[in-house]
């Protein structure tokens, strides 16, 4: 009997609370206070490391902490740099070594000066290869970088110490004021200081970097007052820092960002009004969010690019000819409308419209051309009877568009493909870097500034083989265009010589350009001017609560 | 009894150690270069690769790193994952979540289900019979993802009766999610719960107490009930075991940061460390709650005994 008592007095008590908490469940949206102190919540996905912008180098992460750091300079919504940083300039006789000046007054969210040093410390530990951070490349062209890594043998086992912790191009010349050295010209260096990887560090991260990872102390317009514990569920909220030394500080007085797995849940939030900004939306609201939220739907180019890249080390892709035909079978206008349902445009350039440089007419062999694709096949002899391998990785919603371009090949082309599409990213990178493409693979890369060069220099340089430059492609007449244009005295100088360079890698095509990502993002009626800029981040600062 | 509990409990040691170092060889047997991934599309810097596959002794043959791993884990140090994170924060962090869920989940499914199944099996047949079998053979054929969607579409979205997502709003975040991750297993017990009890209700013994003119909720409820549980009472155990290794799908539509979603990630990600501490931690569970289930047998039915 007693077993049957408990169990009936479990189900009255189950069911009372059950009740009890559905009624006071339901819409969790605290009150807006008075406008100008209202909270509002963003999503984002998990970042992958504690917030540091040493170690950061995903977008969920990167845009926690766009909120609580202010770098040297600032990208505006059209990635045009901006003087509203830390930095009151940036300048070079020679685009060697450059002289930082800041401005005065900036300070930390705990009081402490953002000083020279506190930029200097930061970027010396970034560097340093046995702190692991993962935007330790940043600084590799700053003079020393080599120093800092530690040594290891043919198996990429460590076999000792750097030999020096601290970069030799980096010297302090006051509290104000500090010099970079560059191991060659780069004229758009101050371009790239905007990034993540350059926020400067007080002191109080070297006491405790662990603790610093999940309650940051920054310079930006936000603060955090809270730990951020990932897998916690809530996310972090931040509050505004009203010693903000820049010149927009935070509108709203908190911002929350709320950490989901799914996008999918977080449109159902932002239907039923529960998280106020997504800056991404599910594939399923592609067709419908435009019509659903009208002017709260947001649309912008992000500034990245999607390619077919050729194994120009395989024989049967080393002929430019084959890999321009390919390039000319592909019709990307097609596909962006049928698969990406106009997320993507179909790309006309090596370099991302979003940035200085870019030309709308660089890539004349981006676009369809079947005729002249076939004469060029012919021409170079190209083996039409075999199979064309078509490679991605898998779990990562490749499928439908590279089964888009085997179907466009297979019909413009004549020639049969195999989607290799079943390896994970872990087991396909190894083999992209030992040679192991048997066919044109799909490429991406996301800018880290918005300069030409980062969509060159780091993917089809000599340099970055054994790097990000996959294709193995190697031409010292491109290299050496690269560094004329690194070496630059101005903007426009450099820009014409890296518009040459791409002239070259349009007639050598290692890489067909088939898309640029179009952002789209929706917000709820509480909040106001949301802006995404190139990097799909959504400026928290610049959000207003509405009424 | 006390000396056959302690006497499992023994066993479970070497069972958890066996799983463990089975798990670890798994994860080391994976293929691909999860430290390769790290950086995505981009290329880490090779001497960060170095120091980072150095720092987790991922060039290390397997005996030696499970060797290692198993030094630091007699200290009580269960390793940290690629972020730096210790593990046994994100089983902090993580496991309560997944309890809750769990719980709710076995209340539903022990509750409506047994009380389906009664009503259904007491009358063969007759029109509940019919509406629980209809209703049952309907919820076991929709998959747990189109339900958890449409769930949370028509009562979280629509009617606004629970919340779509998180768990801001305590037990009373786990209401929904709790019922669609019980749904499948609800519809068992209550079939289960329904045959158990037809069968015995022609008994002799239910005859008998019938006879003796006992009232027909104590008949049914002493008598019929408690022999029917057994089969029962052994799929909720086996049940809660598996729940508590965490729901993938229910976790991820409602946003509920549980341990099926953290080991899912960290066996992706190829984080050995991560997916060997939570894993063993859900054998044990599994381990534990088969053991309940075993002395449950010899509380229904007193003619059971481990002595």
């Amino acid at each position: 009997m007693k077993f049957t008592q408990r169990s009936a007095a479990l189900i009255a008590s189950g069911l009372a609370g059950a009740m009890l908490l559905s009624a006071c469940g339901g819409d969790d949206d605290g009150g807006s206070g008075a406008s100008g102190d209202g909270s509002f919540s963003i999503y984002i996905g998990e970042p992958q490391n504690p917030l540091l912008p040493g170690n950061t180098a995903e977008s969920e992460g990167n845009q926690v902490l766009d909120s609580l750091f202010t770098g040297l300079v600032r990208y505006d919504a059209d990635a045009q740099v901006q003087f509203t940083g830390v930095a009151e300039s940036i300048e070079s006789e020679d685009s060697t070594t450059w002289t930082v000046t800041l401005n005065d007054g900036w300070t930390f969210h705990d009081g402490s000066a953002v000083d020279a040093q506190s930029f200097v410390d930061a970027w010396n530990y970034t560097a340093y290869s046995p702190n692991a951070q993962q935007n330790s490349y940043f600084f590799s062209n700053i003079a020393g970088y080599d120093d800092l890594q530690a040594p290891t043998d043919a198996e990429g086992n460590i076999t000792g110490d750097p030999v020096a912790s601290e970069l030799s191009g980096l010297r302090v010349v006051d509290d104000l004021t500090f010099e970079v050295e560059l191991s060659a010209p780069y004229a758009q260096w101050p371009t790239t200081t905007g990034y993540t990887a350059f926020f400067p560090l007080p002191p109080a991260f070297f006491d405790d970097p662990a603790a610093f990872g999940e309650q940051p102390i920054g310079n930006g317009p936000f603060q955090a007052e809270e730990p951020f514990v990932p897998g916690a569920g809530g996310g972090i909220t931040l509050t505004r820092f009203d010693d903000y030394a820049g010149d927009e500080p935070a509108n709203a007085g908190s911002v929350e960002y709320r950490v989901y797995t799914e996008v999918d849940t977080a449109y159902t939030d932002l239907q039923g009004g529960s998280v106020d900004i997504i800056d991404t939306l599910p594939p399923d609201a592609l067709a419908s969010a435009e019509a659903e939220f009208g002017d709260r739907f947001i649309e912008t180019t992000y500034g990245d690019i999607t390619s077919l890249s050729f194994p120009t080390y395989d024989e049967r892709y080393a002929d430019p000819r084959v890999r321009q035909a390919f390039s000319m079978a592909i019709d990307r206008q097609a596909i962006s409308d049928a698969i990406f349902l106009g997320t993507r445009t179909p790309a006309t350039s090596f370099i991302s419209p979003v940035v200085n440089g870019f030309r709308e007419d660089a890539c004349d062999v981006c676009e369809l051309n079947v005729e002249e694709a076939n004469r060029l096949l012919d021409e170079a002899g190209f083996d039409r009877s075999q199979p064309v391998d078509l490679w991605f990785n898998a779990g990562a919603g490749h499928d439908a568009w590279m089964q888009a371009v085997g179907n466009q090949l297979r019909d413009n082309l004549d020639i049969e493909y195999v989607l290799r599409g079943d390896l994970p990213q872990a087991q396909i990178l190894p083999l992209r870097r030992e040679q192991g493409m048997t066919g044109p693979f799909r490429d991406a890369w996301i800018m880290d500034y918005p300069t030409p060069e980062n969509f060159l220099g780091p993917l089809y340089s000599t340099a970055a083989i054994g790097g990000s430059n996959y294709t193995f492609y190697s031409n010292p007449e491109f290299d050496a265009l690269l560094e004329e244009g690194n070496a630059a005295a101005t903007d426009d100088e450099a820009i014409e010589l890296y518009q040459q360079a791409e002239d070259i890698l349009v007639r050598d095509m290692p890489s067909a350009p088939l898309f640029y990502r179009v952002n789209q993002g929706a917000h709820s009626e509480r909040v106001d001017n949301v802006i995404i800029d190139a990097f799909g981040r959504i400026d928290a600062a610049a959000v207003t609560i509405a009424g | 009894m006390g000396r056959y509990i302690a006497r499992r409990l023994l066993l479970t040691i070497p069972v958890l150690i066996g799983a463990s170092f089975l798990i670890f060889a798994m994860v080391f047997a994976l293929p691909g270069d999860p430290v390769a991934a790290l950086g995505g599309d981009r290329s880490l810097p090779p001497a960060v690769e170095a120091q980072i596959r150095d720092e987790f002794n991922l060039n290390d043959p397997l005996l030696v790193q499970y060797g290692k791993y198993v030094g630091n884990l007699v200290q009580g140090d269960l390793g940290i994952d690629f972020s730096q994170r210790p593990v046994i924060d994100t089983i902090e962090q993580r496991l309560p979540v997944t309890v809750r869920l769990a719980v709710v989940a076995i209340l539903f499914e022990a509750i409506i289900g047994i009380v389906a199944g009664v009503l259904a099996g007491i009358r063969r047949n007759g029109f509940l019979d019919n509406v629980v079998l209809v209703s049952t053979t309907l919820i076991v054929s929709i998959p747990i993802l189109v339900l958890a969607f449409v769930a949370q579409f028509v009562f979280g979205l629509q009617l606004g009766w629970f919340p779509i997502s998180g768990t801001s709003e305590g037990w009373g975040s786990f209401l929904l999610p709790g019922l669609v991750l019980a749904a499948g297993s609800l519809a068992y017990v209550a079939r289960l719960t329904r045959t158990s009890v037809a069968e015995n209700m022609r008994a002799d013994y239910v005859r008998t107490a019938k006879a003796k003119g006992l009232p027909r909720s104590r008949v049914i409820i002493r008598h019929t009930l408690r022999n029917s549980l057994i089969p029962v009472v052994t799929f909720i155990g086996a049940d809660i075991g598996a729940l508590m290794g965490g729901a993938i799908v229910t976790e991820s539509v409602f946003n509920l940061p549980g341990i099926g979603r953290a080991v899912f990630d960290a066996i992706n990600n190829q984080e050995g460390a991560v997916v060997v501490g939570i894993v063993t931690l859900m054998v044990f569970f599994f381990i534990f709650f088969n053991l309940i289930v075993d002395v449950l047998y010899a509380v229904l039915d007193p003619r059971i005994r481990y002595d």
